[in-house]
């Protein structure tokens, strides 16, 4: 029993092989879709075509006459039973919030939106039946173009007389936190440099892997939710506030689910439908999404305007930054909504020294599907347009982008350091992080190209692009939340129970979906509690099992979820001590606890941490007044965010005849404090750079003149795969976090937050000297060749798909889609 | 994602398969390989009342040699096509074509008639058979008939294969000794061409004697690009000379505009790949 303490590698710092990847990639695992209830009823949604109708109509009678139909239910026939969809995060006192009934009765407000659903015995006659209900619309105009809806040109919501939802302002001045922005930017149109500029985040979507899935069951005394969601215990409390069924009677499940990207991080129409008919009729249902209503109606991300204005002096620099953004909120507010880009108003100041900054966010209202937090949520479209106008300012001062940063970033013997957003940086070394990405690149060499390239007139020009990025993450301190007005705190909770046997189970509230929790977790606890790798089960995903969280997001699973893990370990510890002196009839102050092993000071005897918690299970010789559990947890709320930050450089050739473009190399150096598990952390850097990297070149949501998602299908909404990523170079410097005890920094959107800016300026810097100093995103080869040989890459996309899979027959019906709006 | 229902039929032979398109008719639709009919079913964009499945008629499978042409059938998988030693022989373009055509999964399942019958014009495939001058052997109730390239697409997702009828073989005359390139422009690897351009030319001392060249996706259909064709013969394989001929590539097309590019953009792009194409077909 004794072997633990012969354990000599820590578990930290190991290239753990992920225990949760058996299951997750062979698929045979608990999926929401894979569930199967005794008498489960299958359900499909009738959805809208139109991006702004009123519904005049619904005739059901042929759907319920369908084979095996059990019932076809309206809005009006669910009522108040379907709840609301919550807004959980007014930014705004006086915001103007549309109510969000997940199946409206009289107006839908985008296409895709569900006016009746179907219940039948398998899917397919649902699906069969659902395009039998007939539905009449009286189309109403829709709200489309973001600055056209900004300016109510057409309302979305005709009933609220405006589109603009909230103005969010943060003022240095008015804060206290740094001078006025307005009065730098005048200084500098007299003695100094002012760069303006308008850049576009695009729509995207977040395209996780599984389908959004919802089961409940409503046959046992609390009524069981299975739902593919990251937010299994935030759901359960917007039910019960919503529905008027006590939370204490709701169980909700998040079983393996199958990624999100904040995608998942929802409280969904469909969820509150499927919840109502399971209440209903009594029995258990299932909806599962289809992979074209999953990118119509699952919530989008980004869609802002973004006006900016920096002021510097002559030498670079900086002295004010003006922030004017302008984001689309799709049809509703959802549960953060507005909230994201919020998110990202104190990072635009990024990691350098502005005296004076001013952020504004009117957040509109259009007919479109809602948008919401995806990877970053805030972060990268704030990293997006600090990167692009660094760029831009070295360009203008005439010095290389590396310079003009270095110049104004903050050196790290300044931490830590007050930003000019209020925020406290703790940590941080950019020098050291800069210097280690600009070898391992060749800079120097690559520059040497560059110039070669441009003066030889080379069909193939290279770029070089280059992101200094810092980010804030660990969502959140809940006093911070607080004062931000949202609607919960930013705590997190863990326990630890031990098992008679030695085994340890690890209960955490930061419900995985596919990041690596339960190896992650393992290790720190395994090495906490010396206690082998193997013998630790992290649970999570469970309301009754977990029965507090605030779940995953915000790349707050390690730094916050992790804490609360390392002190409900540290407590069992404390609760050993005393039943481990009694035992080895020693005194509490005499007893050493040291990889998994209870020992006297100063003698050889000892007790094994399982050999005292069979010694607890059993109970039959414990001390008087201790009571026989050592199990502990611990709820733990930050006190501050933390920092991560690096440097990403890359190249990027430019086909001048095609604008076709091709990544040459790319190199990060990440600071993300101390790394738990390597092969973890390098999955996380890879796949967020290819997701960012996929915002700077291929992925936009398109809709058309009468608000249709062109980009419906992944025919038309292009996610790379491996075939079009290269190998990236990832590397790390160290700077641990001085505010959680295992010194670690959030990574989770790190790779997506840094890439898009550094891919875009590469781009930008290679055929800068065709007179171009912006393409918008995606830099599609189009908008390349177009800003080549005209100076201007800012076309909005064609709204039209190719006909691959539409053309042949046309629409048979209703369907999934809504392409109906074109008929 | 679940497709109306309809019935299936697994014929084993050509025969078996003409009598149940007889039989049924508009209702019935014909599967190959389904990389294309099974999206469309599953989003229902088309609800047959019965699918025919060639998958079983093994005499539609296969590449055999015929005097001056090959006769592939309509049946071989892209796979085996792509790793075939007499198309590599003899008609080299398809497989350069094969090479880039959507994914490994894909050339596994997906056919060389299927692709071709069902002539969506960003194919991979129509250009090249057209630039090889391939004819299409279609069988129906009364037998067998042979169409020309030229005349087998007819419009968007159209063909000349009529009601009742099954396209059972491509014959494809040899090229041998001919170079070829397949030059396709993408944004990701997955993707369908934005514009694609199918060469092949014989070159004989630096001169080219003989050109084909096809277009992919610059109209309704592929196009043969006849005009760059006589252009390059007699021209030295050359750059220049190339350019001068690239330059015709737009003569009677009709691209579209769409999410990947305007048609102007197309336009541009068919010059360009075309001299790209030539070029690197006759190894300059």
């Amino acid at each position: 029993m004794t072997a633990v303490a012969d354990k000599p590698d820590l578990e930290i710092g190991r290239d753990r092989r992920r225990k949760e990847d058996q299951r997750l990639i062979t698929g045979r695992t608990r999926w929401t879709d894979n569930l199967v209830l005794p008498g489960m009823l299958h359900l499909a949604m009738v959805r809208s075509p139109f991006a702004h109708a009123k519904i005049v109509s619904i005739d059901t009678e042929a759907a319920k006459q369908s084979p095996n139909v059990v019932g076809v239910f309206t809005g009006a026939d669910l009522g108040e039973a379907q709840g609301a969809c919550i807004n959980a995060w007014a930014i705004t006192p006086d915001q103007v919030t549309p109510p969000h009934v997940p199946m409206p009765s009289d107006r839908v407000a985008f296409a895709g939106e569900t006016v009746a659903v179907v219940v039948a015995r398998t899917a397919a006659e649902a699906r069969d039946a659902a395009e039998l209900v007939d539905v009449e619309y009286d189309e109403l105009p829709a709200a489309l173009d973001l600055k056209e809806s900004a300016a109510d040109t057409v309302l979305a919501h005709p009933d609220l007389g405006t589109n603009k939802s909230a103005l969010w302002v943060f003022d240095s001045a008015e804060a206290g936190t740094g001078s006025s922005a307005d009065a730098a930017i005048e200084k500098a149109r007299g003695d100094g440099i002012v760069i303006e500029r308008e850049y576009r985040q695009q729509r995207l979507i977040p395209a996780f892997m599984e389908p959004r899935s919802t089961v409940v069951d409503p046959t046992g005394e609390q009524i069981t939710v299975w739902s593919a969601t990251q937010i299994p215990h935030i759901l359960r409390f917007a039910i019960a506030a919503t529905t008027g069924v006590p939370e204490s009677k709701i169980r909700v499940i998040a079983p393996d689910v199958g990624g999100g990207f904040g995608g998942k991080l929802q409280q969904t129409p469909e969820e509150m439908i499927t919840f109502a008919v399971a209440r209903k009729l009594g029995k258990p249902v299932k909806y599962t999404e289809t992979r074209s209503e999953s990118l119509m109606t699952a919530h989008h991300g980004r869609d802002q305007w973004q006006k900016l204005t920096l002021s510097a002096e002559k030498d670079g620099t900086v002295t004010g930054l003006k922030v004017e953004l302008t984001a689309d909120l799709g049809a509703y507010i959802a549960i953060v909504g507005g909230g994201v880009p919020v998110l990202g108003a104190f990072m635009f100041n990024a990691i350098y020294k502005f005296p004076a900054y001013h952020f504004s966010c009117q957040t509109v209202l259009t007919n479109k599907t809602w948008t919401d937090a995806y990877r970053g949520a805030g972060r990268p479209e704030a990293t997006y347009a600090i990167e692009r106008l660094m760029d831009e300012l070295a360009i203008e001062v005439g010095v290389d982008p590396l310079e003009i940063r270095e110049k104004n970033w903050i050196k790290h013997e300044e931490f830590p350091f007050t930003t000019v957003a209020g925020l406290e940086y703790d940590s941080g070394n950019y020098e050291a992080a800069t210097a280690k990405a600009k070898e391992a690149f060749g800079y120097d060499e690559l520059r040497a190209e560059q110039k070669q390239r441009r003066e030889s007139g080379d069909r193939i020009q290279l770029g070089i692009g280059i992101s200094t990025f810092t980010e804030m993450c660990g969502l959140a301190p809940s006093r911070v939340l607080g004062s931000l007005n949202y609607g919960a705190g930013g705590w997190e909770h863990a326990s630890v129970r031990m098992l008679a046997t030695g085994k340890v189970e690890v209960i955490t509230g930061a419900s995985a979906h596919g990041q690596g929790h339960e190896t992650a977790f393992s290790q720190i606890v395994a090495d906490r509690l010396g206690v082998a790798f193997e013998d630790v089960e992290v649970l999570h995903g469970d309301t009754q099992i977990a029965h507090k969280g605030l779940d995953t997001y915000g790349s707050r699973s390690l730094v916050v979820g992790g804490e609360a893990l390392v002190k409900a370990a540290d407590k069992v510890i404390e609760k050993a001590k005393p039943i481990a002196a009694h035992l080895l009839e020693a005194s509490v102050d005499d007893i050493e606890f040291s990889a998994g092993r209870f020992s006297v000071r100063g003698t050889d005897q000892g007790l094994a941490m399982a050999e005292i918690a069979m010694a607890t299970f059993a109970a039959h010789n414990l001390p008087d007044g201790i009571e026989p559990s050592i199990d502990s947890d611990a709820t733990y709320d930050p006190v501050n965010f933390n920092y991560p930050h690096g440097t990403h450089l890359c190249a990027m050739e430019v086909d001048t005849e095609t604008g076709g473009v091709l990544m040459r190399k790319y190199v990060c150096v990440d600071d993300i404090g101390n790394i738990i598990n390597p092969m973890i952390v390098e999955g996380q850097v890879h796949g967020g750079l290819a997701q960012g990297i996929a915002q700077a070149l291929w992925e936009e949501a398109v809709y058309d003149d009468s608000g249709t998602l062109v980009s419906g299908s992944f025919v038309d909404y292009l996610l790379p795969t491996s075939a079009d990523t290269i190998s990236f170079e990832v590397d790390h410097t160290t700077t641990a976090s001085t505010t959680n005890t295992l010194g670690t920094k959030g990574v989770g959107e790190a790779g997506t937050i840094a890439s898009t800016p550094a891919v875009v300026n590469a781009v930008v810097d290679a055929v800068r000297q065709f007179g171009v100093n912006d393409i918008q995103m995606p830099c599609t080869p189009e908008r390349v060749w177009r800003a080549i040989h005209s100076g201007d890459g800012g076309d909005e996309t064609e709204g039209a798909a190719a006909p691959h899979f539409t053309e042949e027959t046309g629409m048979q019906g209703q369907t999934d889609r809504t392409d109906g709006a074109n008929q | 994602m679940i497709p109306v229902q309809f019935d299936y039929l697994a014929p084993t032979s050509v025969e078996e398969a003409l009598a149940a398109l007889a039989e049924h008719g508009d209702d019935a639709k014909v599967i190959a390989g389904g990389q294309s009919l099974l999206p469309v079913l599953r989003m229902r964009l088309n609800a047959p009342e019965v699918v025919i499945d060639l998958g079983g008629i093994a005499e539609l499978r296969g590449i055999r040699e015929d005097g001056d042409s090959l006769v592939i059938g309509a049946m071989t998988t892209h796979h085996d096509v792509l790793n075939d030693a007499l198309v590599k022989e003899h008609a080299l373009l398809l497989v350069r074509a094969e090479h880039q055509l959507a994914d490994a999964q894909i050339r596994h399942r997906g056919t060389f008639g299927g692709a071709l019958a069902h002539a969506d014009p960003a194919g991979d495939l129509g250009a090249p058979a057209l630039a090889l001058g391939a004819e299409f052997v279609i069988a129906g109730p009364g037998g067998s008939r042979t169409v020309a390239a030229d005349d087998f697409f007819v419009d968007l997702f159209e063909t000349a294969i009529a009601e009742g009828e099954l396209l059972t073989g491509i014959r494809v005359p040899k090229h041998t000794g001919w170079g070829a390139h397949y030059e396709k422009f993408v944004r990701v690897a997955h993707q369908w061409p934005i514009v694609a351009v199918a060469a092949a030319v014989k070159v004989d001392g630096g001169t080219i004697s003989e050109a084909r060249v096809g277009l992919t996706n610059m109209g309704s259909t592929p196009i043969r690009a006849r005009a760059v064709e006589e252009a390059l013969v007699g021209q030295p394989a050359t750059e220049d000379a190339v350019r001068t001929a690239a330059a015709l590539a737009t003569e009677g097309t009709n691209p579209p505009s769409d999410l990947n590019g305007a048609a102007d953009y197309r336009s541009h792009l068919a010059q360009v790949l075309t001299r790209r194409a030539v070029l690197a077909a006759a190894g300059a």
